[in-house]
């Protein structure tokens, strides 16, 4: 009979206010004194800790229930208020009823007919909007009819009613004592104040006035005993204790008959502190302190904020079975792969089920036991108990196991992980990866994969979770691997490509290059491929036959390199143009999509990681360094150069001569001085690019800094003109440097100079070294892009924050409308064209490609136009 | 600064048009919801200045897209 369940079933929930005698029925013990412990260290009856409330102290036995220590759930008291108080949460409630209804005859202050002519557009309201939208409509109804003065029931005379923050109610600057407030409250009838949008039955206004004081349980506000033996109380019954002894006093003084004055003033006191035991964030009330001058952790603190009970402890859980370290790049792995160190994989541990199939194969887990590697820490009886393997423990273990039992044990090689980097901005920012145990002490991953992750090696750290359940591996395999996750939602390119030193090896390979065929297969075999059969039969490859090995003999692909150039894949053979980032790169190109579309995932990761390992390959023979001569200009650069920049700080003169004539036409809505300082940035943001320009065209061909721009795999030839010709002009807040001193930059200047010199034009470059001015101009600037970038980080997060918890809950139905949780519509049709951004190529559907693909690439079908969403661009 | 030009007639304010009654229950049962599901619209809305609409009317929107060159959306009107 005892493990026959009782099932039952919630109806409905249902809130309301707490009133006294409910309040007094539910309580376990009445509170008198405001001692916590006698001399023996013992609870005292009628104290705050009480143990007919609960037991938190091992040993002692719950009066109430005659439970121990955490079985006992706690049980409430209550308290008598000598004087009633207002809860300091329903001000608001209290407030529009007082001022919406007679304090006379307690009737709404609105003409019957008016309510029935309000009546429908109550209802709708209602449904839209919740009783707080109702009562605010009524209270609109009362002050725009203007009949507040006299109540159209009884005829009596009305007070206008203010609050004075934040809890003194004043009837025509006359103070209404909470007593007074709750014989009026106590005169509306329920059918009037379900007008107002309170239920009667279970919400009477009156009880929102206490004058029985609820106790919380000991046992959610225990107390904790230090080494010394001192105990420390919580908070919360610091607070109660204040409250007792106020009530205490009062008590005393009203039964002395003591002046009105006192009594008024300990009430005061009273109100404070049940005030301050709800929220102690109250704008207009001081915190209620600890003696070291800490405010009071109260009620509403708890539940607040981050670190309150829903964020905290609800919506934020820890987990076991994972781990964090530091992170750093191994190459060898491939792109699904993580790395985790044995030290790590002796604690991570993987539940197996003992079968009388693999019985032997986990009992060599368990002989191994906890210390060596691999092992298991613990095994699991059929009935759920858990037995730790130790030295002592380990032989009766083994001698224990069999089908049925649940060995514990210590993750290997292809286990299934979800590795995490926060923030966690993105779906991608959690990956599944499969386990390689690898020495050392941090965890590994491949290069890929940071640009998902947003990681770097410069000590970042990132967690590692084990899945405990069969159903928990399998959908994490499926539908967070690393290769499931390579096409972003975001645009529908993949955001795992080549980064840096694999994006200017294969640049490197597919161009003019040519190897002999042991060279080749040498350079091959170092990126990991041993299948040569598809290599060319002769004595000379190319560098894009080589490239050509990687990619699926039946993959033809039309393309634009970086820099505008055709790239053609013909039949899984690289015509025409060099491999770069436009199309290697992460978050752009449409190769790497192409080869997902037609390969799928898994053949997409594959050949990335080749593609990575042979770039890399290439790379190291080639050698790859940076020289300073690199940096060389020919004399003609240099002079044209010049040229450019004294034309422009010229034309900045002239600009200077206008500015101070008032010659200048402004631009609309501009001042002349914003006119001029626009123009100068314009003037030297145009000389600027016009170096660039001369730089580009003249670099050395082959150079290391060429590769490496070029390709796309690090920096760009602005940065090249930085080093070799010009840095430019230091903007400060999208204009140029203005302040500093009075009327000038910096001290070495004449007051008013507005030359481009003066004003953080940089003319010089990194290499020919910088004029002392240019130094402090670009801390200064230097110094704003740190602050922003800090500043700018929590701002933003804050807002994503904001926008993810708007949006949450929204989805696509079948019919493509976007609706939230309650059915309302939001989009008649997802992003208004109905397109799976995942599926598509920038949000576009390429069309043209599709038919070509269909056909055979015989481009000729014009009926295929009135698809939806017709192709502009490729 | 007074205009004589009518607000509705704006080129920023899309084109606002009435639904009939035939075609307001055509779409409601296209989507399966009712009155309460369709985004909102105030009667004072100034694009709605010229029209003759009471609460309950749904108006049909038709914009420019950014993703899908024209669309079209309706909003249900309510009072204020």
């Amino acid at each position: 009979m005892d493990n026959q369940a009782i099932y039952k079933k919630i109806g409905s929930i249902g809130f309301g206010l707490l009133d006294p005698i409910t309040n007094k029925k539910m309580s376990a013990a009445k509170i008198v004194t405001p001692e916590l412990y006698d001399r023996e260290g013992y609870p005292v009856d009628g104290g705050l800790m009480d143990i007919r409330m609960g037991v938190i102290d091992p040993g002692l036995r719950c009066k109430t229930c005659g439970q121990k220590i955490k079985e006992c759930p706690g049980h409430f008291g209550y308290m008598e208020l000598a004087r009633p108080v207002i809860h300091i949460k329903f001000v608001t409630l209290i407030l529009s009823l007082l001022r919406g209804t007679c304090k006379n005859c307690g009737k709404i202050l609105i003409p019957p007919e008016k309510i029935a002519e309000h009546a429908a557009e109550l209802k709708v309201l209602e449904e839209e909007g919740g009783d707080e939208e109702r009562r605010k409509f009524i209270t609109d109804i009362i002050y725009a009819s203007k009949i507040a003065t006299k109540c159209p029931h009884c005829k009596a005379k009305q007070q206008k009613i203010t609050l004075e923050k934040p809890y003194t109610f004043l009837e025509d600057d006359k103070r209404i004592s909470p007593i007074e407030i709750r014989s009026r409250l106590e005169k509306i009838s329920n059918e009037e104040l379900a007008i107002m949008g309170v239920k009667g039955e279970s919400a009477r206004p009156e009880w929102a006035i206490l004058t029985i004081l609820a106790i919380p349980p000991v046992t959610m506000r225990p107390s904790i005993t230090l080494e010394t033996g001192e105990r420390s109380e919580d908070d919360l019954t610091h607070k109660l204790g204040d409250i007792v002894r106020i009530n205490q006093r009062l008590f005393e003084n009203i039964n002395a008959g003591a002046p009105e004055i006192i009594i008024e003033d300990l009430w005061d006191l009273l109100q404070y502190h049940v005030t301050t035991f709800f929220d102690n964030e109250i704008a207009q009330l001081p915190p209620a302190r600890h003696r070291n001058g800490q405010p009071l952790k109260t009620i509403t603190e708890r539940i607040k904020s981050k670190e309150g009970r829903i964020r905290h402890n609800l919506a934020g859980k820890r987990t076991n079975f994972s781990a964090r370290t530091v992170i750093s790049p191994d190459p060898m792995l491939s792109i699904n792969e993580v790395g985790v160190p044995e030290l790590i994989a002796r604690k991570l541990t993987v539940p197996e089920r003992v079968t009388e199939w693999n019985l032997e194969y986990l009992k060599e887990f368990v002989k191994k036991g906890p210390e060596n590697y691999p092992g298991s820490n613990y095994i699991i009886r059929p009935d759920g108990k858990k037995k730790k393997i130790t030295s002592e423990t380990q032989e009766s273990c083994v001698e224990e196991l069999q089908p049925g039992y649940v060995v514990e044990r210590h993750l290997m090689d292809g286990d299934i992980a979800i590795f995490n980097r926060q923030p966690s901005l993105h779906r991608m920012s959690m990956m599944c990866h499969k386990v390689r145990i690898l020495p050392g002490k941090t965890l590994r991953l491949n290069v890929a994969v940071c640009a998902p992750y947003n990681a770097d090696f410069d000590g970042d750290e990132m967690n590692l979770h084990i899945p405990q359940t069969e159903e928990a591996r399998a959908e994490a395999e499926q539908l967070m691997l690393v290769q499931t996750q390579i096409i972003s939602p975001r645009d529908g390119l993949a955001v795992i490509g080549g980064t840096q030193d694999a994006l200017s090896g294969n640049y490197l390979l597919t161009g003019e290059t040519e190897f002999t065929r042991r060279k080749a297969i040498e350079i091959l075999s170092s990126a990991g491929i041993s299948e040569f059969s598809r290599l060319p039969k002769k004595e000379k490859i190319t560098g894009k036959e080589i490239f050509s090995i990687l990619i699926p003999e039946d993959f033809s692909f039309r393309g634009e390199t970086k820099d505008g150039h055709p790239l053609i894949i013909k039949k899984g053979v690289l015509m025409e143009g060099r491999m770069d980032s436009a199309n290697l790169g992460e978050g752009a190109g449409l190769f790497l999509r192409s080869i997902h579309k037609q390969y799928g995932p898994e053949f997409t990761a594959d050949v990335l990681s080749k593609i990575f390992k042979l770039g890399i390959a290439v790379l190291m023979q080639h050698g790859q360094s940076a020289v300073l001569s690199d940096l060389d200009l020919p004399h003609k650069t240099k002079e044209s150069i010049k040229k450019i920049i004294e034309e422009a700080e010229e034309k900045i003169d002239d600009l200077i001569v206008e500015y101070k004539k008032e010659t200048m036409d402004t631009l609309p809505g501009r001042t002349l001085k914003e006119t001029f300082e626009t123009k100068c940035l314009e003037t030297l943001n145009k000389a600027r690019n016009k170096v660039v320009n001369a730089v580009s065209d003249s670099s050395v061909e082959g150079s290391h800094f060429e590769n490496m721009v070029r390709s796309g795999g690090a920096g760009k030839f602005l940065h090249l003109t930085q080093m070799a010709a010009c840095v430019g002009q230091q903007a400060l807040r999208g204009g140029r440097i203005s302040s500093g001193y009075k009327d000038r930059t910096l001290s070495a200047f004449k007051k008013g100079d507005l030359r481009a010199a003066a004003r953080g034009f940089i003319a010089g470059g990194f290499k020919d070294g910088l004029k002392p001015a240019d130094f402090f101009f670009m801390g200064i600037t230097g110094r704003d892009g740190l602050m922003d970038t800090a500043l700018r980080t929590p701002k933003s997060g804050y807002l994503y924050r904001r926008l993810a918890n708007a949006m949450q809950d929204l989805r696509v139905e079948y019919d493509e409308t976007v609706r939230d949780s309650g059915g309302k519509i939001i989009q008649f049709q997802y992003g208004e064209d109905g397109v799976d951004v995942s599926k598509s190529e920038k949000g576009k559907i390429n069309v043209k490609r599709i038919v070509e693909n269909a056909t055979g690439g015989k481009t000729q079908s014009r009926q295929s136009r009135d698809v939806r969403n017709s192709p502009e661009a490729n | 600064m007074t205009s004589t030009k009518k607000t509705s007639k704006h080129e920023l304010i899309p084109v606002h048009e009435k639904l009939s009654d035939t075609e307001k229950e055509k779409l409601l049962s296209a989507l399966g919801i009712s009155f309460r599901e369709i985004p909102k619209i105030r009667k004072n809305d100034p694009a709605l200045a010229e029209m003759d609409v009471k609460a309950g009317d749904i108006i049909k929107i038709s914009r420019k897209s950014v993703t899908a060159k024209n669309t079209v959306f309706y909003r249900g009107v309510t009072d204020v």
